[in-house]
């Protein structure tokens, strides 16, 4: 059959094999986008058949939503801007300089990434709760003071906690423009007696400007979806952010249309800033930066190598070394805040977990399961989708690419609002099976796995399929024995992608669970609200080891690591 | 003599079932039980003795799994209402602390009349008068610090002791949005006096956590040295692990939380529903609840440990289930005004 497909497809041929990817992309985008938002923005303007904008002035006359909503912004503009803060001169070291150990500080950068925030955020409350906090009590000690060195339950904790696990995206946005552009400018300044400073603020800084502003558009939409470190850290200061207030509005008796109404305002923010990005990105107005060409040339430090060494370790040390061992300690201890002696010494916080708590193994065996569904599902449809999009093989293939990065602008609470409202009720009853959970999470990493097999495809030259074509293969067969294998590593990368962000995910599971299709990070959440420390640190390290193997096995894959540098 | 040996057997298999009564009716329930495999319960019992309770029916009653999900009593509330409109029916038992779950609940028909075995001798404070829920365990919201940090000379005596400005900063509360137990304890001062006492509360800056269990776990770590209120089963519980906590009962009085155990109209297993709810009531499991959990019980034969303050001794503040059901959504409300989430 494949051999006697034509090279040259005929217009009508073309707009048969179209068809049916039409009707399945307009299928996928109804059940996982429209239908959901949809329901979402009808809901927030009906009341009992009739249309109305009550919510809306419910929400926005209510001083408490109101001071939710002007928390996130204050929120997510520092940290967007602590994010540049700690990114930008990150990734002008890493890339630009001979700062030693620069593999070891891509590794952490790809540590800090991978770790789920909420994790980060529990703790940390361990290390700086204001009184028993481990910083804490050791800055009381070494000064003698009555006063704490940080609380980690203000909106300035919940900044520094939520910038040092957003500040990687920076990293690798302005980390990857560096790397492509040419260092000549630079040489250039220096020849005419331009400090190394000053070529970096006057020349470097200015030419990944682009990056820079897309970078902190990046932070700050991380910051606005988030759900878990808020509820940690900023309930117990007594105050709310949109992602909690959403939350909150689902408690009993829920207010579905209130926590509707909240979400569409989320949700054009998100649109909104994602719009700005793409302009910004989309200008291009530093011809500088294009392709690869032209020689990158490394900036010696001189007597700064050193510390600067130490400044990127330290900042590590809050996003890596300082929460997985206090997380290591709580898991190993009877009372997490006092001193690591014998007799605080116990196994039975894993005992606990893995034998006598009885979700655990429920959370396990959802969690993965929903992790591989997700992942072969997912990954199988955006190779197909960046294929398609890529070789162009239907007419409208930018729509279907477009459709897929779209889901972007959704924070994960929104998503669930609305898949919540759309699959409670007939025809469609997701709502108590791993289904509803599996949409949310195919949905929620379509944009980053398509983004991912984009860049796989776009890296395969269509010479190779071609010159298969010539010497007489079908396009199935060239899709099988020359497409296929060159892009497998590309898609197993993709896959491991969305499995990590599968396993981690909170905001929109705490709204979706029900209590068999818990997950791991919803069990987590949940023990967190008891206090019982010893059981989350344990399931927190095992979730960092299962997200630390699937690290490992895409780099061995790979032959590369997760934010793009060779081995 | 055949038969007395064969008896003997029996008996030596069945023994758990001997304490449930070996009735013919128990033996049909039992096997129907059986047949079902699995009672599902929502439980708002702290996790380590709600897995434990359903450890041991699990050991009595081989082939019948208790899948037991264990979360804050208005999460267990939310979580039921929540399937049933989505028309899930999955919840066999539901256990809270909120009494007036149990008068809503009962209200929209969605609990099964049923009277377990031995309850008549419970004080009537533990049943609902029209035989749909009973009380499973009882204990008290108390105050409770840390003597590291706080010496008990200084440390508050009385509810009002907490309003003292030099406390600031210096106390926790759990959330009345998530725990039964604490919507039951404000309401209980509330009667006794009134929301301004909870606005002057909110003035020394309290740190918020959600279950009645978390305060224990604070104060044991000096996070806050102070618990305005918390389940006072798990301070105790807390204080034999060793850790640094003193329970204070108030003497102008102290909450008292039943929390009622009911079966659904829906239940999916009823028969391993009613035989789980027979199984909590029998006085072995009342007297585990009272030994290693620090919890009171309607029980009237369960001896309590030595160090624990008989109820009889203490004045206790009661409240009303129906009052508690028609105020729920208040109490919920003005403490995110006073206190900020």
């Amino acid at each position: 059959m494949a051999d006697r497909l034509q090279v040259f497809p005929s217009r009508l041929e073309g707009m048969d094999r179209s068809a049916p990817v039409w009707v399945m992309a307009a299928l996928a985008l109804a059940l996982l986008i429209l239908l959901p938002l949809g329901w979402l923005a009808y809901v927030s303007v009906s009341s009992e058949g009739s249309l109305t904008l009550a919510h809306y002035r419910k929400v926005f006359m209510d001083p408490r939503l109101q001071k939710a909503l002007w928390n996130t912004v204050i929120l997510a503009f520092w940290v967007g801007l602590a994010s540049l803060a700690i990114g930008v001169p990150m990734a002008w070291l890493s890339a630009r300089t001979n700062l030693p150990g620069k593999r070891l500080i891509r590794g952490l950068m790809m540590a800090s990434f991978v770790t789920p925030p909420f994790l980060g955020a529990f703790a940390w409350v361990m290390l700086a709760g204001p009184n028993a906090g481990f910083l804490n009590k050791l800055y009381r000690n070494l000064t003698g003071a009555e006063e704490p060195l940080v609380n980690i339950f203000s909106m300035s904790g919940l900044i520094f906690v939520v910038a040092i696990y957003t500040f990687p995206y920076v990293f690798i946005m302005i980390a990857n423009t560096l790397d492509l552009i040419a260092s000549d400018l630079e040489e250039a300044a220096s020849i005419l007696g331009a400090g190394r400073l000053q070529v970096a603020l006057t020349i470097t800084i200015p030419m990944v400007a682009p990056a820079i502003l897309s970078g902190f558009i990046l932070a700050v939409l991380q910051a606005l979806a988030l759900f878990g470190s808020p509820a940690i850290l900023a309930l117990p200061a007594g105050f709310h952010t949109i992602t909690t207030q959403i939350w909150a509005l689902f408690h009993y008796p829920p207010k579905t249309e209130m926590a509707a109404a909240f979400s569409i305002p989320l949700l054009l923010a998100t649109a909104l800033l994602l719009l700005l990005q793409k302009k910004l990105l989309g200008r291009r107005g530093y011809a500088s930066v294009g392709g690869k060409g032209g020689q990158r040339r490394e900036i010696p430090l001189g007597f700064w190598r050193y510390p600067a060494l130490l400044g990127c370790l330290a900042v590590m040390a809050c996003s890596i070394f300082l929460p997985y061992g206090i997380l290591a300690k709580a898991a190993l201890s009877r009372a997490w805040a006092q001193p690591m002696t014998w007799e605080n010494f116990t196994l039975a916080n894993f005992w606990f977990t893995f034998f006598e708590y009885s979700s655990t193994r429920l959370a396990i065996v959802n969690t993965l399961e929903l992790g591989i569904m997700t992942a072969c599902v997912g990954a199988g449809l955006v190779a197909l989708l960046a294929y398609i999009t890529n070789r162009k093989i239907i007419p409208g293939h930018q729509i279907l690419g477009f459709l897929a990065l779209a889901p972007v602008v959704i924070p994960g609470v929104v998503l669930a609002v609305g898949l919540f409202i759309a699959y409670t009720r007939p025809p469609l009853l997701l709502y108590g099976t791993l289904g509803i959970l599996f949409v949310a999470y195919l949905t929620k990493e379509m944009p980053v796995g398509y983004s991912q097999s984009d860049a796989t495809f776009r890296g395969i030259h269509p010479e190779l399929e071609e010159a298969g074509r010539i010497l007489g293969a079908g396009r199935l067969r060239v899709l099988r024995e020359i497409t296929a294998p060159l892009a497998l590593s590309g898609i197993i990368a993709t896959w491991c992608f969305i499995f990590i962000g599968v396993i981690r995910e909170l905001s929109a599971s705490i709204i979706l669970f029900t209590p068999n299709t818990k997950v791991m990070s919803v069990v987590i959440f949940d023990l967190k609200e008891e206090g019982q420390f010893g059981a989350i640190a344990v399931l927190g390290l095992f979730m960092l080891a299962v997200t630390f193997a699937i690290v490992v096995l895409m780099q061995s894959l790979l032959g590369r690591d997760f934010l793009g540098a060779k081995e | 003599m055949r038969r007395w040996w064969l008896l003997t057997i029996t008996l030596a298999f069945s023994g758990p079932v001997a304490f449930a009564g070996l009735s013919f009716g128990q033996d049909i329930r039992l096997e129907a039980a059986k047949k079902e495999g699995k009672v599902v319960w929502y439980s708002s019992l702290a996790v380590p003795s709600t897995e434990k309770i359903a450890k041991m029916f699990e050991a009595a009653y081989p082939g019948i799994k208790v899948e037991a999900h264990r979360t804050g009593s208005q999460r267990v509330l939310q979580r039921v209402m929540q399937e049933l409109q989505a028309n899930i029916k999955n919840a066999d038992i539901v256990h809270t602390s909120d009494a007036g779950h149990f008068v809503l609940l009962k209200e929209k028909n969605l609990l099964m009349k049923y009277t377990p075995a031995g309850v008549e001798k419970f004080p009537s404070g533990f049943k609902d008068k029209d035989g749909y829920y009973y009380g499973l365990r009882a204990s008290l919201s108390a105050i409770a610090f840390n003597p590291k940090v706080i010496s008990p000379t200084e440390a508050p005596k009385t509810w009002k002791d907490l309003l003292d400005p030099k406390w600031r900063g210096k106390l926790v509360t759990a959330h009345p949005g998530y725990s039964g137990f604490i919507t039951t304890h404000i309401l209980a001062l509330v009667n006794q006096y009134g929301w301004d006492y909870f606005k002057q509360l909110a003035q020394n800056k309290l740190m918020l956590v959600q279950s009645a269990n978390d305060p224990a776990q604070v104060v044991a770590s000096g996070e806050r040295p102070i618990a305005v209120n918390g389940a006072e089963y798990f301070f105790y519980q807390t204080q034999k692990k060793g850790n640094p906590i003193q329970i204070v009962y108030p003497k102008e009085g102290v909450p008292l939380v039943v929390s009622p155990t009911a079966i659904t109209s829906f239940a999916p297993h009823p028969n391993a529903a009613k035989l789980f709810t027979d199984f909590t009531f029998t006085r072995e499991v009342q007297q585990v609840l009272a030994d290693s959990e620090g919890l009171y019980t309607g029980h009237p034969e369960v001896r309590y440990p030595e160090d624990k303050p008989k109820l009889g001794d203490l004045k206790l503040l009661q409240v009303d289930p129906e009052e508690l059901e028609k105020r729920n959504q208040e109490i919920k409300d003005r403490f995110v005004e006073f206190f900020g989430a």
